[in-house]
């Protein structure tokens, strides 16, 4: 900054620049507010407005409380929710507990290595539905090739169509849900054991601990920030996933997969009841907002406690 | 030394990542099988694992048997490349604001930003659908091209804010003291230092893009003409006499685009995505 002592140039320009920093900001960001204000906020608030009324392709009442009072009578609304969170619980454990082994395979210093870790990205890059139709056709039961491993070990009998049946449904859909997940979650796990001190595991190796006592001791510390919010993460994605269930089964067979995001598509767009739809969509931002502060406060906790900034 | 395997360990790593890639490329597998395999074959019972007159005649018979395909996949590399571009437009500038200037509300609004990041399309569909009505736009590329934009621009600020805070302030001062203007620098010096942070949000962008345009085309969208891959294909599903050789053989070509693309620039996109998860 020699050259603001002798001239005036420079002096004048920075404030200039000073004076017109917000102004610059604000239409810097304009595109991307009104976006998202269109696309998002306002369509939120539309949605709010829209669960007090009985809206449909007729035309529109406002009704008050009714979406919400119809919608907890008779217990299957309720039923609906509790699926939501087992489907959720279930394909998030599935995610985080594959990604931990595939990233700690994927650590191991074998030759391959490199080409391993671009193999397992194919489920992330292919559109979604693409991957199912290949679920699709797996989880066939006259052609598809685990019903006919099964039958080829003596599992079963005969052919078995894994998605005609409520049960076998419901876990095909975590199966291909964690499917669609676990590369995401696997790349980030490995990336943050890359970043841990190679320091602390050649203490632990020269003090003779075992690979199971590092992997135990300094792995998992060390990476439980990315551990919790890549949970909290893929139960956000989980809980918003709809393609993956609408293209399986529809959320059949006898609505044994369907979750509220399917429900409340269902309900919406294939019933076109647009004032029901919305409240179910309502209780489903509730619920986001909620696992949101959630995720915002564990993450903090386990920052403070595993040292992180 | 510490990173020496014994052979059964070595036995063992590989033994695992052979399962693990077995899950992961599963679906690709059968998929290429049913291609090869005669229709006749596919719905042959019991189970065959083999067929002795695999052929790639579905790859070649699949354009005219399948109406539209070339179509299809041209829909959507052309959804996915106007949504990057679009996107971009947008998350340049923002990212760049983010980055480097001061104005009020600047953490609390990119904060907002990221909380859109809770929302799937599926939640907000129904003044989507309205809005979409009104403004004439259903059955149109618009409707496919709009929504997916907007669900894009928050993490690609994200990233991209992260690389514009790794270019040196100097630059920009210097480029000041010179007599530049603001969107002189940020077109001439910014951008071209962040090029290769750039790539990586845009690859994000048109991967994203043209892994999540089911939801929106199949709701927004009923004329055939205009469909994605995705939802062109598995509209097939539910009609008598599919050819599923070619439906397998038509979903691998459609998805090649974008593995290739991924395979060109995975070490950049890797790393890039991956760099808030690692604190230096």
């Amino acid at each position: 900054m020699t050259l603001v002592a002798d001239g005036t140039a420079a002096p004048q320009r920075t404030r200039r620049k000073a004076l017109s920093d917000r102004a610059f900001a604000w239409i810097l960001i304009a595109p991307a507010v009104l976006f998202i204000v269109a696309i998002v906020a306002w369509p939120l608030v539309e949605t709010i407005r829209l669960s007090f009324t009985n809206a449909s392709l007729a035309g529109e009442d406002y009704v008050g409380l009714a979406n919400y009072e119809k919608l907890f009578q008779g217990g299957k609304f309720t039923e609906i929710i509790v699926r939501t969170f087992v489907w959720m619980f279930f394909s998030v454990s599935l995610k985080l507990i594959l990604g931990l082994i595939g990233a700690s395979l994927l650590m191991a210093a074998v030759p391959g290595q490199a080409l391993f870790r671009i193999l397992i990205m194919p489920p992330w890059v292919i559109p979604i539905a693409m991957g199912c139709l290949g679920w699709l056709w797996l989880f066939n039961g006259d052609f598809g090739i685990i019903s006919g491993v099964a039958q080829a070990i003596g599992l079963t009998d005969g052919p078995f169509a894994f998605l005609a049946y409520r049960n076998s449904a419901f876990w095909a859909a975590i199966v291909t849900d964690a499917w669609v997940g676990t590369p995401m979650v696997t790349l980030f796990f490995l990336a943050a054991m890359q970043g841990v001190s190679r320091d602390l595991y050649e203490a632990a190796w020269v003090d003779g601990a075992s690979r199971w006592y590092r992997f135990r001791r300094i792995t998992i510390p060390q990476i439980m920030p990315v551990i919790v919010s890549m949970a909290l993460m893929s139960a956000i994605w989980t809980f918003n996933s709809f393609e993956i269930i609408w293209i399986l089964t529809q959320g059949g067979p006898r609505g044994g997969t369907t979750t509220m995001i399917i429900d409340t598509y269902k309900v919406a767009i294939a019933n076109l009841q647009f004032g029901e739809g919305a409240a179910r969509a309502v209780i489903i931002v509730i619920m986001l907002a909620l696992f949101s502060l959630l995720y915002l406060w564990v993450l903090g906790r386990v920052n403070r406690k595993y040292g992180v900034k | 030394m510490m990173d020496r395997y014994t052979l059964w360990q070595r036995i063992g790593i590989y033994a695992g990542i052979g399962v693990f890639l077995t899950f992961i490329l599963l679906p690709f597998f059968e998929m290429f099988m049913t291609s090869l395999k005669p229709l006749n074959h596919i719905f042959r019972s019991p189970y065959q694992f083999w067929s002795d007159d695999f052929s790639f005649d579905a790859y070649t018979r699949m354009w005219e048997r399948v109406p539209n395909l070339g179509r299809y996949i041209w829909n959507s590399i052309f959804i996915a490349t106007s949504v990057t571009i679009l996107a971009m437009i947008v998350i340049v500038p923002a990212a760049y604001a983010y980055a480097r200037l001061d104005f009020p509300f600047k953490t609390q609004s990119l904060g907002l930003f990221l909380s859109v990041n809770m929302f799937a399309g599926a939640v907000l569909l129904i003044p989507l659908y309205k809005l979409m009505r009104q403004l004439g736009l259903l059955n149109t590329y618009w409707a496919m091209i709009i929504p997916g934009v907007a669900f894009l621009i928050p993490t690609g600020i994200w990233l991209l804010r992260g690389y514009f805070e790794k270019i040196p302030k100097e630059m920009e001062e210097a480029a000041y003291m010179d007599g530049a203007s603001r969107l002189y620098t940020l077109r001439r010096v910014i951008l071209p230092l962040a090029g290769p942070g750039l790539v990586v949000v845009a690859t994000t962008v048109f991967i994203t893009a043209y892994a999540q345009q089911y939801l929106f085309a199949v709701t927004f969208n009923s004329d055939g003409k205009l469909h994605p891959l995705p939802v062109g294909l598995l509209q097939f599903i539910g009609y008598q006499n599919v050819e599923w050789n070619m439906m397998m053989a038509a979903a691998l070509t459609g998805i090649t685009p974008v593995l290739l693309v991924f395979l060109f620039l995975q070490r950049y996109l890797v790393a890039g995505l991956t760099a808030g998860a690692v604190k230096e």
